[in-house]
Order: structure tokens, then sequence, then C-alpha cells
């Protein structure tokens, strides 16, 4: 099983933790339920290290299928040893981005770096669906090297799925990012733009 | 009795009654419901900023401005956690440790300072934002509250000796909780310091366990303290470790806005941010990560153990378990920084993933112990205490394994700062979890804190209990359901972007507090008006302690039985 994008990781995290959700929920009420009983018969007995092992099974096992599912981890831990089908950096000063192309047009399979510097404050970067869903986002922490250059916030990321995204600062930087009414003054509509997909994503 | 009569006098609430640690433990139970409904209110103020401008949509204009909008997000959690939850956890642990310990409280005196000290620091911060709009939020990211060309300097002040009050009380608290965990006397009189602080660390349990394995006889039959004493002494060092960095953190930023006000403004680049913030959250995620759940486990064991007047399951592991809790909760941070490029992959594998998943080990291992020890004493009555600990063990289930899930590399891309980690895991941990659990020993205590006061309302507190259940999982499920749909956790929608989510959330909202309402109500019709001033005047009787027959004598230490 792989997740070719966050999209449907979301809807299967959704569902899996909807189900979990209820499970949990239905076994404290019959558990309630059974305690005021007279008659209540263990329907199972769970040996106490078959339960710790589950629990540890759960905790690590998590780890491993999304390691092995989700294909932005193990990019993400190698990205200095990967080579960007193209990169694109740029700044954010006083909740302003300074150098951002006005869109970013990506071929399907193509793998992006962002490097995002701040010079003040500690941002976020993060790409959203023009549903609202969140493609993927990071933190941009400002500050500088010894020589006095401003330090990365670099991701690698790759586009499997056609989409027109908006870019927003993730990170709350101070009410200054929105205007008075409200408006996200950080919000860049349509930066980014994937083509070249088939419907279901893929290269064609 | 009729209503007049009940809202001033109260059922059979006798205010003169009460002993310096009853007054002293009411005191800051009340402040702390009373910062509860603060915090309902706030909530639901900002639920209906994100529902946005619809016709429906009583709130005014005024809500929706960024500063007024933030201002409340920052003060929300300060009042919410210390304002609300520190005070009453504190209060429930001043009057059981003595209870438990079968030893007088340290000092009334330095319980009441605790109070008023949190009282009016969580008051000195909401006021700094009400006033001066000084909204960095509780995160307090490096440089932003620093930031004087987004925020007023004496707001930021003001903001920060608040804060610094409450860990100051906070201080106070620990001071006089290991003071009287430590003093010998009574039980304790011929125990040494040695022999507390091995049992005080879980050590007993597990030499208890390593004895066992080895087919020896225990090493120690009976621990110097009991498991939630246990549990206390443990989530303490946390509680202590955290108030000194918020403490360092408010230092540092109080620095840089005195020297800013005087007209020399700091250097904030001579602060790493990313080390900023890895400082702040090995702190703050001792409350999260730390004291909470090792506080939750101990109260779990404690309201079994007297719901079901039975031995705990399985004490000795739960002793073990509770020292490696906190030893887990010391390596965990790096669960807040998995979003940070610049932090270490090693620190995000082994600190963010691994070590954070080992509180699916400890939770559900507290879960299992407390279960069992209910399984095995049923029939059992369902009485409110029990409920509400149902309740409270169900809010964990959900809230536990809802982080671990976003503790992880791969999911925490698509999942950070959404209202997912807010919705689904923070405030269904501490509305469901931690207050059912707090309610369960609220009804529990009621009657040794009040002397048998009798409740006015038992079809009250069931309305209470299922609004609260049924309001708590539902908000933070439909906040969780918005996060998916990637909503951020620290953004203002004004346009109502993520409805019928919000919507949803705001009605589920509501329900939490209307059962503030009427736990509020009960509450007060049950001591009455002239009861809940009582609680506030000066104990005739200077006890510091609750059932115990014959006054104890200090073992070596005169200066004790002073204060």
């Amino acid at each position: 099983m792989t997740f070719t994008n966050s999209a449907e990781l979301l809807s299967f995290h959704w569902v899996a933790y909807t189900i979990y959700a209820m499970i949990i929920l239905s076994v404290v009420a019959w558990f309630g339920y059974n305690l005021t009983r007279k008659d209540a018969k263990s329907v199972f007995r769970i040996p106490f290290y078959w339960y710790i092992a589950f629990l540890v099974a759960g905790g690590v096992g998590h780890h491993i299928f999304t390691y092995n599912a989700i294909p932005w981890v193990s990019q993400d831990i190698d990205r200095h040893n990967i080579t960007p089908d193209a990169k694109y950096e740029f700044k954010i000063k006083e909740h302003k981005w300074i150098g951002l192309p006005k869109q970013i047009v990506i071929q399907c399979g193509q793998t992006v770096e962002f490097d995002v510097h701040s010079e003040d404050l500690v941002y976020g970067f993060g790409l959203f669906r023009q549903d609202g869903s969140m493609v993927m986002q990071m933190q941009v922490n400002p500050g500088t090297d010894v020589n006095g250059i401003l330090d990365s916030n670099d991701i690698l990321w790759t586009f499997n799925h056609n989409g027109v995204f908006d870019l927003t600062s993730t990170e709350y930087s101070g009410p200054k990012q929105y205007s008075e009414d409200g408006k996200d003054l950080m919000l860049v509509k349509n930066f980014v733009k994937v083509v070249g997909c088939k419907e279901n994503g893929g290269k064609q | 009795m009729s209503f007049t009569k009940n809202l001033i006098n109260g059922t059979n609430f006798d205010h003169e009654s009460l002993n310096a640690l009853q007054k002293v433990t009411l005191r800051a139970v009340v402040m702390a419901f009373l910062f509860y409904g603060l915090v309902a209110i706030e909530g639901m103020i900002m639920r209906m900023v994100e529902v946005g401008h619809i016709p429906q949509n009583p709130l005014p204009d005024m809500f929706f401005h960024p500063y007024h909008f933030f201002s409340i997000m920052t003060v929300h959690p300060i009042v919410g956690i210390f304002g609300s939850t520190y005070q009453l956890v504190f209060a429930a642990f001043t009057f059981l440790v003595p209870y438990l310990t079968k030893k007088p409280l340290y000092s009334v005196k330095l319980a009441n300072i605790t109070w008023l000290l949190i009282t009016i620091g969580t008051a000195l911060s909401w006021i700094a934002a009400f006033v001066w709009q000084y909204a960095p939020l509780y995160t307090l990211y490096w440089p932003l509250p620093a930031d004087t060309h987004q925020f007023n300097v004496i707001g930021g002040i003001v903001f920060i000796i608040g804060v610094a009050l409450i860990m100051v009380g906070t201080l106070g608290f620990i001071y006089n909780i290991y003071a009287t965990i430590f003093a010998r006397v009574g039980v304790h009189k011929n125990k040494t310091t040695k022999e507390l602080l091995i049992s005080g660390f879980g050590i007993d349990g597990f030499l208890n366990l390593i004895h066992k394995l080895q087919g020896k006889q225990p090493y120690s039959k009976e621990p110097a303290l009991a498991l939630p004493v246990v549990a206390i002494f443990r989530g303490t060092v946390d509680t202590f470790l955290d108030a000194l960095v918020i403490l360092g953190a408010g230092i540092l930023i109080l620095v840089y806005l005195v020297f800013d006000a005087t007209g020399h403004a700091l250097d904030v680049t001579a602060i790493d941010a990313l080390l900023y913030k890895n400082f702040f959250w090995w702190g703050l995620d001792l409350v999260a990560d730390g004291l909470v759940l090792i506080y939750v486990a101990g109260s779990w064991y404690l309201l079994a153990t007297l719901i079901t007047g039975q031995k705990l399951f399985m004490e000795n592991v739960a002793r073990a378990a509770l020292m490696l809790e906190l030893l887990v909760s010391w390596m965990v941070w790096s669960h807040h920084l998995l979003a940070d490029q610049g932090q270490p992959e090693m620190m995000k594998l082994i600190s963010g993933e691994m070590v954070t998943a080992f509180e699916l080990l400890t939770q559900g291992l507290a879960l299992f112990i407390t279960l069992v020890t209910l399984w095995k004493a049923r029939p059992l009555k369902m009485t409110m205490e029990l409920k509400y600990l149902l309740g409270g063990l169900s809010g964990f289930g959900l809230a536990v394994p809802a982080a671990i899930i976003q503790a992880d590399m791969g999911m925490n891309r698509v999942l950070h700062n959404t209202q997912w980690i807010i919705g689904a895991h923070v405030h269904v941990a501490l509305i469901v979890g931690l207050y059912m659990t707090l309610y369960s020993a609220l009804y529990v205590l009621w009657p040794l804190v009040t002397n048998n006061t009798k409740l006015y309302s038992h079809k009250l507190s069931n309305l209470h209990f299922w609004l609260h259940l049924i309001g708590g999982i539902g908000m933070g499920a439909f906040m969780g359901m918005a996060g998916l749909d990637g909503m951020l956790r620290r953004h203002l929608y004004v346009d109502g972007q993520f409805n019928p989510d919000m919507i949803y959330a705001a009605i589920f909202g509501s329900m939490l507090l209307l059962a503030w309402v009427i736990f509020l109500y009960n509450i007060v019709m049950s001591v009455g008006i002239k009861g809940l001033v009582g609680i506030f005047l000066p104990a005739k009787d200077p006890t510091p302690a609750y059932g115990l027959d014959e006054e104890l004598q200090p073992a070596d230490d005169p200066e004790f039985a002073k204060n």
C-alpha cells in the first residue's frame, strides 16, 4: 500500500480513526454496562503480556507502516542526497513573501525543492488544494549561520496529481498577517500548478 | 425548601464547620470553575468567529478583528490550563496528600498564597490581552513575544508578570506537597528521607518486580507512600521542571521588553529561534506529556480503589510504570518539531517518534490496570464518580492514539498545526479525559471536603455528565475533521471556509457551555451564596488535615508544627 498524495492519506486516516473511535467508545459503554450486572461474565480474557505486545506493536508498527506507505518520509530524511528537478528559493519578511514567482508550473512526477528563509519571525510554508485540504507544510524558522547567511528551511516534494495549489503561512506570526477585516495577507492564490498527470495520478 | 432559600443557604452546607484545609481546597476549586466558565465562553467566541460572517451568526464584528481574535487565543490556554486545570488539580492534591498520608499539610498559609498567586497571575495575563491586545499565543515562538512592532510593550510586561506569578504559585504548591510528603510525622515518623524518596520514585515497586522474578521475598511489603501519592510525587517533578522553563522563558522575554521600553532595544537574533523552540517545548511538553498523564494515571488508580474499595490490580507494575512515564516525559518534546526542517532527523526519529510512542504503552497500562480493578469488583453501582471515571478513560482512549498518529514524520507533514491536533487530541484529552477524571474526583471528595453536604440535584448532575461528554467528544471530533480538511489551528478564517464542521463544533461547544452553567447552578444551590462567600472567610478550625484523630508529633523537625 502506497499513498501517492496527502489526499489519499487523509481519507484513509479519516476512515481508520473513525472506526477506532467507534470501537473504543463501544467497548467502554459495554464495559460500563457490564460493571453493573451481577451475572456479567468475561467474554474473553486479554492476557496482560499480549496486551502490552499489542501496544508496542501498535506504537512501533504505525511508524514502520507510514515509512513504507508514505513516500515523503524517506525522501525527507534523505533530502540532502537527492538532486531535485527544480529548486525555488525565497524569503519572508514582515509578513510578505519576497522573490516569489507569480506561479510555478510543475510537470507530473517532478521532485521540487522549496527553500524558504525568514528574516524576522517564525512562519510556515504550506500548500493547499482548492478545496482547502493540505498538500504539505513545514515551519520556517528565522536565523543565520556564523557568516550571517539566512538559515535554510527546505523541503522536497514530488507532485503526482494535477492541481492548482494556494500558498500561505501555516504558522502564526502575529495579527499583522491579516487585514483589519480578517483576510489572510500571506495567501497567494494559485501559486503552484501541476500538469501532465493522468486523472487518477501518475505520469501520462 | 424554596428556590430562594436554597440559593442563599444551600442544602445543608455549613461553611463554619470547615477546617482550614477544607476551606483552602474549596477556594481554589471555586476559582478553577470560574476560570473554566471564562474559558468556555472564550472558546465559543473563537468558534463563532470560525463559523464566519453568515447571517445567523450573532457575534459582533469586533470579534473578527485579528488583534481581538488572537488576544483571546493567547489567553484561552493560560486561563484554561493554569487558571482552571492547575488550580483544580492543585486543590485536589493539597487535600489528598495530607488525607492519604495521614499527616497535616505543611502550610495552609502557603496553600492560600498558591491559589491567590495563580488567580492574580491568570487575571493579569488576561488583562494584558484584553486591554493591550498582547497576542503572541501560548507558544511564545521567538522572537514574536518581543516583537514590539506588533505588540504593546506594557501589555507584554503585564502578561509576562502574570505568567511569572502563576509559576511562582506553582512552585509554592510544589514546596507544600514535598514538605508534607517528607515530613516525618505520624505514619512516617520512623521513615528515613531515603525510604520516602525510594517510594516516591517507584523504585520499591520496580525492586518488588525484580524480586518476584528472582523468587525472593518482596523488597517492600508495605511501601512508604500510597500509590496515588507516588503519582503526585512523580508528576510534581515535571511540574517543577516545567515551571522553571516557563519562568526562564518569561525572564528572557521580560528583559527584551524592558530594554525596548527604555529605548535600548536588544538584538532579537541573538537568540536562536529553533534552539529556543527546543528549550520551550521541552518544558511545555512536561505539562502535556508529563504531569497531566502521570497525575491522571494516579487519579485513576485512586478513584478505582475508592470506588471499588479493593486493592489496585498489579500495583507494583503501576508503581514502576509511573517511573517509566516520568523518564519518557523528559524525552518526547521533538514530536512538536517534526515540521521543523532544521531539527536533526535523529531527534525527530528517536524523541519525536519512538520515545513518544512509549506513551501509548504507559497510558495503555494505566487504562488496563484501572479497568481490571473495576472489573474484578463488579457488580458496581453506576454512581456519578464511576460514570465520570469511565468518561475520563474514554477521553484518553480517544485522545492519546490521536496524538501518537500525528507524532509521525509522515502524518505530521499534513496534520501539523491543524485543528486535528487541537481538536481530536488536546480538547478531547483535556475536556473529556482530564476534566471528567477531575469531576469523578470531585464527586468522591465532595462529602469529605464539604462535611457531607447534600448535592442539590442528582438529575442535574446527570444532565451535566451527558452534556459534557457528548459536547466534548462532538466538538473535538468536528474540529478534528476540519483539521483533516486542511483547517489550521492558529489561523483566522472569517468566511466560514470550514463549515459545516465549524457549525457542528459550535453546537457541541455550546453543549459544553450549557453543561458548565448547569454544574455551577447545582453547586451554588448546594452550598448557597452564603456558603460560597463563607468559603473565603477565615476558618475557625485551623486544622491543616482531614481525618486525623490525634495530634501528631513531628519526629525531628520542631519548625514543622509552627506552620
